[in-house]
């Protein structure tokens, strides 16, 4: 009996919503402000000693099946399953590119990399420019975009008689072939960043009558920052596959050089070293430019 | 006591459809007015017109008497959605048509959001993002605040939170408000006057602030404009 009285109590009190919600804000404010410094120097403890062998095991479970996959090889090739002169063993690549060390592996390694910046910063700056332009306007989109996409078809090779013929066979090719790959992209990634601007944001602009080109600065670049960034990075990674192409036509250098030496004289140790080397340096780029991404990016609400 | 906004729409089309058709609506200063009506009545339209950020209609919008040409910083708006630039601090999207510092922390502090400067928008939460939107439209220091549903998307508590939030700050302001909205408790408890658009306007006079949530004339005056919505 008594109990079923007290059980009843508060919900005969009269309810004040604003109170209520008062008193609610009110107990969440002080809990908020009283955990607070207590919570983040726990939260910041917690994480960096939770991070650490999460990031471990990212890494072991990233090498398990590459290391798996040497380690079968070197066997296979060891045992004798697997001709040496056409899959040689890891040891023997790691061995070809130690030799190649010795012999000037590094200039073709500059060689290729200078090759790819200077391609890639030509290429991406025209692009920003003309993905801006397009994504502006809608004349300027009108009148270049369909050109563009019918260009954006070609295949790459498709280039490479036309450059040699018009620029020769020094750098101006390679570089201009690198230039176009990274271009397309980057191109779509700030054309289509730009159109993509939530509608929202730029009435906001507009109600603070933001000049264009303050509404550009302000508003359209940053909002299309993570679509450019995306671009940049895809530009980026094309062109190292531009730079192979080029380099595999005519060059005295470069790891495209070494991928059609190493065919020529029938050394599958140095064509794959060639190759071990562009995996390694095409994922430091997209590493430093994922590193970028993130740094700029940390606004951005999102899942990872 | 003068007109602060005059809105006056011959009409409003959009493509063959007409939304406003002879609409008059005089906001006296001070006053705090909600526009209630039906979805697609045009009220958000009406809103929109008398910002000055859509200026596609037949009619006139006068400021203080004066024709008004486009969006105006003596004419704040906030939306239904916070609409904060998620790439700048709260205290950068506060100050996001000018620099003053000062007048940021002093806002801040009056939306309850002191100590958020520095935070991003993604950091905040809905009823926080909606404190930090008021903030930045009275950054201006407008004369006049316009809302378009403004508290429909937080939960109900947060809803009473800024719902005193926006009758605090009409007061220390001196603000003008038109406020849209299809919660007709809030419209009770926040306005002087009551406009229901439906073709032409009725009026309904909730009687003098501070008006209590829940009372019987409330409820009473509720009614009729269910009646009157024919819900």
């Amino acid at each position: 009996m008594s109990s079923q009285f007290a059980a009843r109590a508060p919900s005969s009190a009269p309810l004040d919503a604003p109170s209520v919600a008062d008193a609610a804000e009110l107990a969440h404010a002080a809990s908020v402000a009283g955990a607070k410094a207590a919570s983040a120097a726990r939260d910041a403890a917690g994480r960096a000693r939770a991070a650490a062998p999460a990031r471990l095991r990212r890494i072991l479970l990233a090498l398990l099946l590459p290391v798996t996959a040497l380690l079968a090889i070197e066997l296979a090739v060891r045992t004798g399953l697997i001709p040496a002169n056409l899959l040689p063993a890891p040891t023997q690549i790691i061995d070809t590119m130690r030799d190649l060390g010795a012999q000037g592996l590094l200039s073709h390694i500059t060689a290729s990399t200078l090759r790819v910046a200077a391609g890639f910063a030509s290429g991406a700056a025209l692009a920003v420019l003309l993905g801006a332009t397009v994504g502006l306007s809608r004349h300027a989109e009108a009148m270049l975009d369909p050109t563009f996409q019918a260009l954006r078809a070609i295949p790459s090779l498709a280039w490479v008689p036309l450059l040699l013929l018009w620029l020769g066979i020094d750098e101006a090719p390679k570089i201009v072939l690198i230039a176009i790959g990274a271009f397309f992209p980057i191109y779509m990634g700030v054309a289509s960043g730009i159109r993509g601007v939530d509608r929202k944001l730029i009435e906001v602009a507009r109600l603070y009558r933001l000049s264009n080109v303050a509404l550009t600065k302000r508003v359209l670049l940053p909002a299309a920052l993570p679509a450019i960034l995306t671009g940049l990075r895809n530009g980026l990674s094309l062109a190292w596959m531009f730079m192979v192409a080029a380099e595999l036509i005519a060059a005295s250098k470069g790891l495209g050089y070494l991928l059609s030496d190493g065919r020529e004289t029938s050394r599958a140790d140095i064509v794959l070293a060639a190759i071990a080397l562009l995996a390694i340096l095409g994922k430091i780029s997209d590493t430093l430019m994922a590193i970028i991404e993130r740094r700029s990016l940390a606004w951005r609400d999102s899942y990872a | 006591m003068s007109i602060a906004l005059d809105i006056h729409v011959k009409e409003k089309r959009y493509g063959t459809r007409t939304v406003l058709r002879d609409v008059s609506l005089q906001l006296q200063e001070a006053e705090v007015v909600s526009l209630i009506g039906a979805s697609g009545c045009g009220k958000s339209s009406l809103l929109s017109i008398a910002s000055g950020l859509d200026r596609d209609f037949s009619g006139e919008i006068r400021l203080k008497g004066t024709p008004l040409n486009g969006a105006s910083s003596d004419i704040g708006f906030i939306f239904q959605e916070p609409r904060l630039f998620p790439w700048l601090t709260v205290a950068e999207n506060v100050a996001f048509s000018g620099d003053n510092p000062q007048l940021v922390t002093r806002l801040l502090a009056e939306v309850g959001l002191q100590g958020h400067a520095g935070a991003l928008p993604k950091q905040l939460s809905g009823g926080q993002a909606q404190r930090a939107a008021i903030a930045r439209g009275l950054f201006t220091q407008p004369r006049v605040l316009l809302l378009d549903e403004p508290f429909s998307a937080v939960d109900a508590f947060t809803r009473m939170k800024l719902q005193d939030l926006l009758l605090k700050v009409a007061l220390e302001h001196r603000l003008t408000v038109l406020l849209v909205t299809h919660d007709i408790d809030e419209a009770l408890y926040l306005s002087d006057r009551i406009v229901l658009l439906d073709g032409g306007l009725t009026e309904f006079h909730p009687g003098p602030a501070p008006r209590k949530r829940g009372d019987v004339d409330a409820v009473r005056l509720k009614a009729a404009i269910l009646d009157s919505l024919q819900v």
